[in-house]
């Protein structure tokens, strides 16, 4: 019995070719070598039970000649015993290897999963960015079982069909090679069957998992979408083009299920005329009287020519199970392969926080800047606003700043250094961040603000939910702290999960501290309150603040109107305000006529 | 998995062909051994070639008609399962797109798409494989069976011991292995739950350097799963040769125990030789049953998870007699509206609220995060139903109204501005799939989405939804305002459907919907003072009440929170 999980149907598994076999088999060889002492066992248990069992096989035959044909009753009980000793040992060596090769599968593959996630969190963002999230999340989910799979059965499977049939074929020549040539008449015309059923059903499942795709697409979009689906009214044409497109994906499967279907009982019908022609042909011999053929031996031969109709069966499946398992190997150690981003500069600790943008250009495509000469000065304590319309690289400075991308030219100072000489993550721990997308994990309110300082006490966590004002709305849920926070975070507005981001900021206490739109969810006069905490947190330490709203910026020390990628005015408020250009402009729009009324 | 199977209905008839021609197949396949035992005695022990002759030609044509027969049973029964599984995919669809809103938060969207394919999937394999394996391997086994205690009714005693050891072995098995698969199952959702939430978050963990402890948290997940794994893989290796050894045990036996009856001429090795053949055919439909329950109770799990939405009928639904006829004025009125989204939640989000709208007015509402904003806006186009109390438009409470229709004209910008993978042009049409070209332009222009759309190569025709190309938060807005301006609704509500536009641009589309959609009811959820300026009144909600309301100099007058909220917007000294 195979295990029930994660066992992917032929129907649902797709065929992509890998591009580099030996290259992912080798990578994968690297992570089961370790456990030599295994392998070799499993290597010795495999080979003792294929050899038992053909053993076994041959010994039924000597039972029927020597013993039943000539009324030996004594022997056979004696001979019995020798039997069931030999599928005794069979069974024990069936046992090991399936029970080392579980341990050397799970082991290994708990490895590949550690090196995968290790290496993701090495990753630059820049990586992330540029692969879809699915692709990539599947990679870590379906690609990982695939792999896992095809180590703890397809192999040892294959192996031993392999031995068995080889183990079976030698058998049988011993016995009689004339016989054996008979039952192999069919082999050729099983394999062309199975070549041309296996070439068409293969076009057919990628047809299938194209309307598959498809189909997952619609669900997808239109499921999360629901609630825009049923404001505009659109269910039916929803529907409708959900049962053609489900229609499709039933049209290709039926054709692929019944094509990649029929190949068993074809195998099976060939392998049933071999059986006849083998019962003829040894039947034919045994009157002949010419050869020493017995009755015992046609009875091997022809349980023989059955028991090579399973391994050979198995190959061709495990052929495309290997296949998708080595493409899958491939595209999880392309991960793996990838260079981290690197991190052997020098450790910075207790920054003082004077910042130093010098000259900078960057862009996410070479070809693109997105900032274009800018410079800023901070010295430690500053507060620096960054404001500008959507899209003027306000948020590309954050990202640069923590090098989550590095410079294209320019450089970047922090008390004096390079940042492109320190260590990334004493830079960044230097650092504190609220960031635009809010991210929780999926884990209590407490745990989620203690992300900030993992030594926090449950005192602590209070205190910071009480400066970012969360503390109240905490309170009222049912569970208080130890909510646990779910996907899409039903029951708890975007502005809270915003403030609980705050509080975990607030209890990390960085040197510098970066608030990018850290209160765009957050109503005016919720801000106005945690305004005060926000201003304790700011103060003693450099802060660079991005936000649309510019009464959160007012009382900064300077402000730089970035447009296009450019700073194109600088000062602070009142400068600014009565150089009446840009900013005044975005100010006048935004509170000259509230003013005013 | 009982309710599910009334979708095989419609094709009783292949799901009665199906087995029919495999029980062809499986009689058939019965004979061979009898076949083969007699080549033996009958034939090669009495010298007598033709028998033999003749009784390979009878095998051979059997295993062909046999192949036939196994064909066509796959015919059907891939016609009949791919049938099925559409079938059930297509009403559960139909079941979700029927569902309010509030079902939607109950059963969750990634438990909905979960629901929709793989459960979906699983059931319809085991269709499949209940089609073929179900009958074949109880029909191979008591046909093998028969077939044995016709050659010999005292060797078949060997065999009438051995099932029942292999057939508690088998449930032992079972029994044992779908616990632990369910832990693993557990487990592994962990692991993923893990990976998925470290790639959205990559820029959290970035930020926070917690690389370790996420590592030791998936470390922990990692080895929890390796371990379950170990167990239950464990637990297979064992099954797998315990079943072989009682097989061949059994074998031994027929052998020992049928040369015993040889001896005293009671049965003759061709017998002997089929006898066994039948054994083990018998012991292998024996396992394939094991293999089969291990996938009936997965799939049972499956089409349980199906049946709680089939079953769920949407909790809201136009009544008997709805009422269709056009929403001419766009008079809104809330008469003593509470709402909770649970009956078993503390506080209520709104409480009390009574409000009338006018026709063609424009009202802002304003408050606090959580003070009900969204909720309100949200019944009037009966997206939830009220706790208790009324909204009614045009004097008729919206529960009286065809829900289709009232939603028709009433247009919404939600929140979180989704738009669908297609064209720019095809996600207004959303709004009103008759759209001429300039009626989209003229909804653009209004929106000030053609500002940017002019601006890019593809324009209108601009893909969405799909990698690459990105529109930013403040342009998806503008798209998600054309789509419900297309649409020509009686009501237009913006939930913080600017809170991404720049306040320059925002002030530009309020300009425009007031020269041209001036007939429009208007209401407006916002945080900013300046989105909600223009209107004709204001209301400012707090904690689920209405706490002030009128136009802003009078509330100013007020001197209460909007006043507040005013103040610290424009910074408190004032200009």
């Amino acid at each position: 019995m195979p295990p029930p999980t994660g066992r992917r149907h032929g129907s649902a598994m797709p065929f992509k070719k890998a591009k580099n076999p030996k290259g992912a088999i080798k990578k994968i060889w690297y992570y089961i070598k370790m456990q030599k002492l295994a392998l070799i066992l499993t290597s010795i248990a495999v080979v003792i039970q294929t050899a038992s069992v053909v053993y076994g096989t041959t010994l039924v035959g000597t039972a029927i000649d020597k013993y039943i044909t000539v009324f030996n009753f004594k022997g056979l009980a004696r001979f019995s015993v020798l039997l069931g000793a030999v599928y005794v040992v069979s069974a024990a060596a069936g046992w090991l290897q399936t029970r080392i090769t579980v341990s050397v599968a799970n082991k290994a593959m708990y490895n590949v999963r550690n090196d995968l996630f290790a290496k993701l969190q090495k990753l630059s963002l820049k990586y992330f960015d540029s692969l879809p999230h699915g692709e990539l999340m599947s990679r870590l989910t379906n690609d990982v079982d695939n792999i896992g799979q095809a180590l703890s059965q397809s192999i040892v499977s294959l192996i031993s069909s392999v031995l068995s049939i080889i183990m079976t074929v030698f058998a049988m020549l011993i016995i009689n090679p004339l016989l054996t040539l008979v039952a192999f008449l069919i082999i050729p015309t099983g394999i062309l069957i199975t070549k041309t059923i296996a070439s068409r059903s293969k076009k057919l499942f990628s047809k299938q998992q194209k309307s598959l795709g498809e189909l997952n697409g619609l669900i997808e979009e239109t499921i999360s979408g629901q609630k825009v689906v049923k404001i505009f009214g659109r269910e039916k044409i929803i529907i409708d083009e959900f049962a053609k497109k489900n229609d499709e994906l039933k049209q290709a499967g039926t054709k692929a299920q019944f094509l990649s279907s029929i190949i068993w009982p074809t195998m099976n019908s060939l392998n049933n005329l071999s059986y006849s022609l083998i019962a003829f042909a040894g039947s034919l011999l045994l009157l002949s009287g010419k050869t020493t053929i017995t009755i015992g031996k046609i009875s091997n031969m022809l349980i023989f020519s059955k028991q090579l109709a399973r391994p050979i069966n198995e190959i061709a499946n495990l052929f495309n199970t290997l296949q998708s398992a080595i493409a899958s190997a491939e595209r999880v150690f392309e991960v793996i392969d990838e260079t981290p981003e690197q991190s052997e500069g020098v450790s910075v600790a207790d920054i003082k926080g004077r910042v130093e943008f010098k000259n900078i250009t960057f862009g996410y495509n070479s070809n693109e800047p997105v900032l274009k000469g800018v410079s800023i000065n901070a010295e430690p304590g500053d507060s620096v606003a960054l404001v500008g319309p959507t899209g003027a690289g306000k948020t590309t400075i954050v990202n640069l700043l923590t090098r989550f991308y590095d410079v294209d030219e320019g450089s970047i100072l922090v008390d004096g250094k390079d940042i492109r000489t320190l260590d990334r993550n004493s830079l960044r721990k230097s650092l504190g961040m609220v960031l635009q997308d809010t991210y929780l994990f999926s884990s209590s309110i407490k745990e989620n603000i203690r992300y900030g300082k993992l030594s926090a006490t449950d005192a602590e966590v209070e205190q910071a939910a009480r400066l970012a004002n969360v503390h109240q709305f905490i309170m009222h849920l049912p569970n208080g702290y130890d909510t646990i926070l779910t996907d899409g975070g039903e029951g708890i507005s975007q502005g809270q999960r915003q403030l609980i981001s705050i509080a975990r900021a607030i209890l990390a206490n960085p040197s510098v501290l970066i608030l990018d739109e850290a209160t765009s969810s957050i109503d005016t006069r919720t801000e106005k309150q945690i305004q005060q905490a926000l201003l304790t947190l700011m103060s003693g330490r450099t802060s660079f603040v991005i936000a649309h709203r510019l009464s959160t910026i007012r009382d900064a020390k300077e402000i730089l109107v970035i447009n296009d990628g450019q700073i194109i005015e600088r000062g602070n408020h009142d400068f600014l305000y009565n150089k009446k250009g840009f900013y005044y402009n975005l100010y006048i729009s935004q509170f000259k006529r509230i003013a005013e009324e | 998995m009982k309710k599910l199977l009334k979708y095989l209905k419609p094709y009783t008839k292949y799901a009665v062909l199906a087995p029919s021609l495999l029980m062809i197949e499986v009689f058939l396949e019965l004979q061979q051994p009898r076949l083969m035992g007699n080549i033996v005695d009958l034939g090669i022990a009495r010298g007598d070639m033709s028998f033999v002759i003749t009784t390979a030609i009878k095998m051979i044509i059997i295993s062909f008609a046999m192949s036939a027969g196994g064909v066509s049973s796959i015919f059907f029964s891939s016609r009949v399962s791919q049938s099925f599984g559409a079938d059930v995919r297509n009403s559960l669809f139909e079941k979700i797109q029927s569902f309010s809103f509030s079902d939607i938060d109950k059963f969750k969207t990634s438990s909905l798409i979960t629901r929709l394919t793989n459960d979906v999937t699983q059931v319809q394999l085991m269709v499949l494989m209940g089609l073929r394996m179900m009958f074949r391997a109880p029909l191979l086994a008591f046909g093998g069976f028969f077939m044995a205690a016709r050659l010999n009714l005292k060797l078949s005693l060997v065999l009438a011991i051995a099932l029942p050891i292999l057939a508690a072995a088998v449930t032992f098995f079972i029994y044992k292995s779908f616990p632990l698969f369910r832990k693993v199952q557990k487990k592994l959702d962990r692991i993923n739950l893990i990976m998925r939430e470290n790639l959205s978050g990559i820029r959290v963990v970035k930020a926070f350097v917690r690389f370790d402890y996420e590592q030791k948290r998936f470390d922990s997940a990692n080895s929890d799963y390796t371990q379950i794994g170990i167990k239950a893989g464990s637990l297979l290796a064992l099954s797998m040769p315990a079943m072989i050894i009682i097989m061949n045990f059994t074998v031994v036996a027929v052998l020992w125990y049928g040369g015993f009856l040889a001896q005293s001429g009671e049965i003759e090795v061709g017998k002997i030789i089929a006898f066994i053949n039948y054994s083990t055919q018998i012991l292998f439909s024996f396992m394939m049953l094991g293999f089969l329950f291990i996938n009936i109770s997965r799939a049972y799990v499956s089409a349980g998870r199906i049946n709680e939405v089939l079953e769920t009928e949407s909790t809201m639904q136009s009544p008997q007699n709805a009422i269709t006829k056009e929403i001419s004025n766009g008079v809104i009125e809330f008469k003593n509206v509470s709402f909770k989204y649970n009956k078993a939640d503390k506080n209520s989000q709104l409480k009390n609220i009574n409000l009338k709208i006018a026709a063609g007015e424009t009202v802002a509402i304003l408050g606090e995060t959580g003070s009900g904003k969204t909720t309100l806006v949200n019944l009037i186009p009966r997206l939830y139903d009220v706790s208790s109390g009324q909204v009614l438009i045009d004097g008729v409470d919206v529960k009286d109204y065809d829900i289709e229709t009232l939603r028709s004209f009433v247009g919404m910008v939600p929140q979180d501005t989704v738009l669908f993978t297609g064209t720019i042009a095809d996600n207004i049409k959303w709004g009103n799939p008759n759209a001429q070209d300039d009626e989209i332009k003229n909804a653009s222009s209004i929106s000030q989405a053609s500002e940017f759309l002019d601006a890019i190569p593809d324009g209108y025709d601009t893909i969405v939804g799909q990698r690459g190309v990105g529109l930013s938060g403040g342009q998806r807005q503008r798209v998600a305002i054309a789509r419900a301006i297309a649409k020509n609704p009686k009501i237009l509500i913006f939930d913080d459907s600017t809170s991404a536009v720049d306040v320059v641009t925002e002030a530009k589309i309020q300009q425009n919907l007031k020269e041209q959609l001036s007939t429009r009811t208007f209401i407006i959820v916002a945080q900013r003072i300046s989105s909600a300026l223009d209107s004709d009144r204001i209301i400012v909600l707090k904690d689920g009440e209405i706490a002030e309301q009128g136009t802003h100099s009078e509330l100013i007058a007020k001197n209460g929170i909007y006043t507040d909220i005013y103040k610290s917007q424009l910074g408190t000294e004032g200009i």
